[in-house]
């Protein structure tokens, strides 16, 4: 009975917001596996994006200047990742590491050079993104809250999750794609570029996940803390593993995420220690990966 | 096979990578606006400057070499622990309960505390392995994913369950001065844990040079499928070594628990970054333990300079950070390195 309580408007409105960096970050990670990349620098480049997107914010007053710097800003990271994974030809997992440690050492520097604070970021200047209501939707029950009254990068994440799936299989470029993934020799016997088609999966990740941490530090809150993607990257690893690297699996994988955080906070609302609440993410994802039995992998 | 040869290079590799991260770093410092030759320079002397600056680099080494040494050990036989932070809170955690249940019982408190947290982080990191070899979790997630509830639980009890209410602060109450680990006397807060440290610095080396154990281990590392057709059980081995790597990380816990802060403080072990410090330390180092010393030192060295340097210019000590994760990202493309090296045609040298 208390459990059925907890769905409510509020939970299906945080449902999508909780969801959605997950869900671009992890459209980012599923390109780069079906190139045969295997990108765990996701967290690093979604917290890149979201420092870079409250500096924009800041610098030009507007979000949508702080959305094109966090894009910007991740995609840079990502060159720096291919640079050193495709043309230097580092190991992966290594080279994902060091960007992650790279992100959070580079923003914790910014924030204290170029800001003077330590820790959080806050200042009236920061231009928060916008949310849009739909009409006819907005006022129907559960399902308005649901799916309206969102930042434009929510239904902008949907719109790339039906983008991926339509480039991914329906055409030539994800065709390519996926041969440089699955047969690299015998993509390039075709002529295929197998670095251009990393270096493209691997910049587009910087993309989604720039934008991904726009929609933390500026459409779930309005503001940079030190850290702040707190693991959504690596869940979002998990995610296209648990979505099979396909854009239909891997979007359920992340409302299932997204769905785990939303609870969690709902029952910090209800006095549960946030302690315990905020473990629920990372315990709902690793039970995820018992679910789902991977397939022998290429390791370190 | 050459093996001084080969040394060379494998020495070289790494120094490349650290001469490239420190060039890119002044062209950092330049370009957000402080001069880095001053910042450099305040950053040597305050690592290496007089005797208070080398024992704060060896106190600060003593946690990084630690982490630097449970992961290399993983690493080594081939197995990413990226989860040695959670492993270390528990061990940390578990020491502080014991030496606060226990508090009269001296030495013996002392070596239960350490025991017990070894085992905590042990059996923390090698349910990873498990999990791996039983249903084909992979070890580089969980162990990473298993930070956060580690840390949770940890956070959880010292903010409600174990607080110290006088004290108003998320952290348990203070342990006995008789459990304590003793300060070394040198000044600085240099303690008996930094020879605990050198001692498993040293037996990891012996293990893994001399001992059928060892041999598995590089074996495995080398070439898993290779060490499986000769006969190791990797599964097995996995476990083994997953348990070592987590007891380490555990110990590193009791140490900085029982030696420097006395209490279990929320946050103490992870602030410092120390085991993604020592991760990085056991990528520089190819996850050699005598290398791991090295590594772990100078990683302590930049740290420590990076505080003198923020006083002396205003530089960000984070600007260390930074570094590091250069040095690494260069560690990465030493296979590229190397072959520029080896390109270059050497006298006097058969491959």
């Amino acid at each position: 009975m208390e459990v059925l309580g907890l769905f409510d408007a509020s939970l299906a409105n945080s449902l999508l917001r909780f969801a959605t960096p997950i869900l671009l970050a992890a459209l980012g990670g599923l390109l780069c596996e079906r190139a045969g990349v295997l990108n765990i620098g996701l967290e690093g480049l979604m917290l890149a994006g979201a420092f870079s997107a409250v500096l924009g914010s800041y610098l030009w007053g507007s979000s949508l200047a702080g959305v094109a710097f966090a894009v910007a800003g991740a995609v840079l990271v990502a060159a720096t990742f291919a640079l050193f994974a495709v043309t230097l030809r580092g190991n992966e997992i290594v080279v994902g590491i060091a960007i992650n440690l790279l992100a959070s050492g580079l923003t914790v520097y910014l924030l204290r050079s170029l800001f003077g604070v330590k820790g959080a970021f806050q200042d009236p200047a920061i231009r928060g993104l916008p949310t849009i209501r739909l009409p006819w939707i907005d006022g129907l029950p559960l399902v308005g809250p649901l799916l309206s009254g969102h930042t434009p990068l929510i239904y902008l994440a949907l719109l790339a999750t039906a983008a991926t799936q339509l480039i991914l299989f329906r055409h030539v470029v994800g065709l390519r794609l996926r041969g440089v993934g699955e047969h690299a020799e015998a993509a390039t016997t075709l002529g295929v570029s197998v670095a251009r088609y990393r270096y493209g999966a691997l910049l587009a990740s910087g993309a989604l996940c720039g934008l991904a941490g726009a929609q933390l530090s500026l459409g779930n809150v309005t503001l940079f803390v030190e850290n702040m993607s707190a693991g959504r990257g690596w869940i979002a690893v998990v995610a296209v593993m648990f979505g099979r690297a396909h854009p239909i699996g891997v979007l359920a994988a992340c409302l299932l995420f997204g769905l785990t955080e939303s609870l969690g906070f709902r029952l910090q609302g209800l006095q549960m220690p946030s302690q315990l609440t905020d473990a629920l993410p990372y315990l709902v994802t690793l039970a995820s990966l018992f679910l789902f039995r991977a397939q022998a992998r290429r390791g370190g | 096979m050459s093996r001084r040869a080969g040394l060379s290079v494998e020495l070289s590799a790494p120094l490349l990578a650290v001469g490239a991260a420190l060039l890119l770093g002044a062209a950092f410092i330049a370009a957000t606006g402080h001069d880095p030759l001053a910042a450099y320079g305040a950053l040597v002397n305050g690592a290496l400057g007089g005797r208070s600056g080398v024992w704060a680099t060896l106190t600060r080494a003593t946690p990084i070499v630690g982490m630097g040494l449970a992961t290399a050990v993983a690493f080594r036989a081939g197995f990413f622990n990226l989860g040695g932070e959670g492993q270390l809170v528990l061990g940390g955690l578990a020491s502080a309960l014991v030496a606060l249940a226990l508090p009269g019982g001296g030495a013996l408190t002392i070596l239960l505390a350490i025991a017990t947290a070894m085992v905590a982080g042990g059996l923390w990191a090698a349910s990873a392995a498990w999990s791996q070899d039983r249903f084909g979790v992979p070890l580089l997630l969980s162990t990473l994913l298993m930070n956060y509830p580690a840390r949770l639980l940890a956070s959880y009890l010292v903010n409600h369950r174990l607080r110290d209410v006088e004290s108003g602060l998320p952290q348990t109450e203070r342990i006995a001065p008789a459990v304590r680990l003793g300060e070394l006397g040198v000044g600085s807060r240099l303690h008996v844990g930094a020879l605990i440290i050198l001692v498993a610095v040293i037996a990891a080396a012996f293990v893994i040079r001399r001992t059928r154990v060892g041999y598995r281990i590089r074996m495995t590392g080398l070439n898993a499928r290779f060490a499986r057709a000769g006969g190791v059980d990797v599964p097995r081995l996995g476990l083994g070594v997953m348990f070592g790597s987590g007891a380490l990380a555990g110990l590193v816990g009791a140490i900085q628990v029982l030696g420097v802060h006395h209490r279990f403080i929320d946050g103490s072990l992870t602030q410092p970054l120390w085991a993604w410090t020592g991760l990085m330390v056991a990528l520089l180092s190819g996850s050699r333990p005598l290398g791991v010393l090295a590594a772990g030192v100078f990683f302590a060295a930049v740290q420590t300079g990076g505080f003198a340097m923020e006083r002396a210019t205003a530089v960000p000590r984070e600007l260390s950070r930074v570094l590091q994760a250069l040095i690494i990202l260069l560690v990465a493309a030493q296979e590229s390195f190397r072959s520029l090296l080896r390109w270059r045609p050497r006298a006097g040298r058969s491959a």
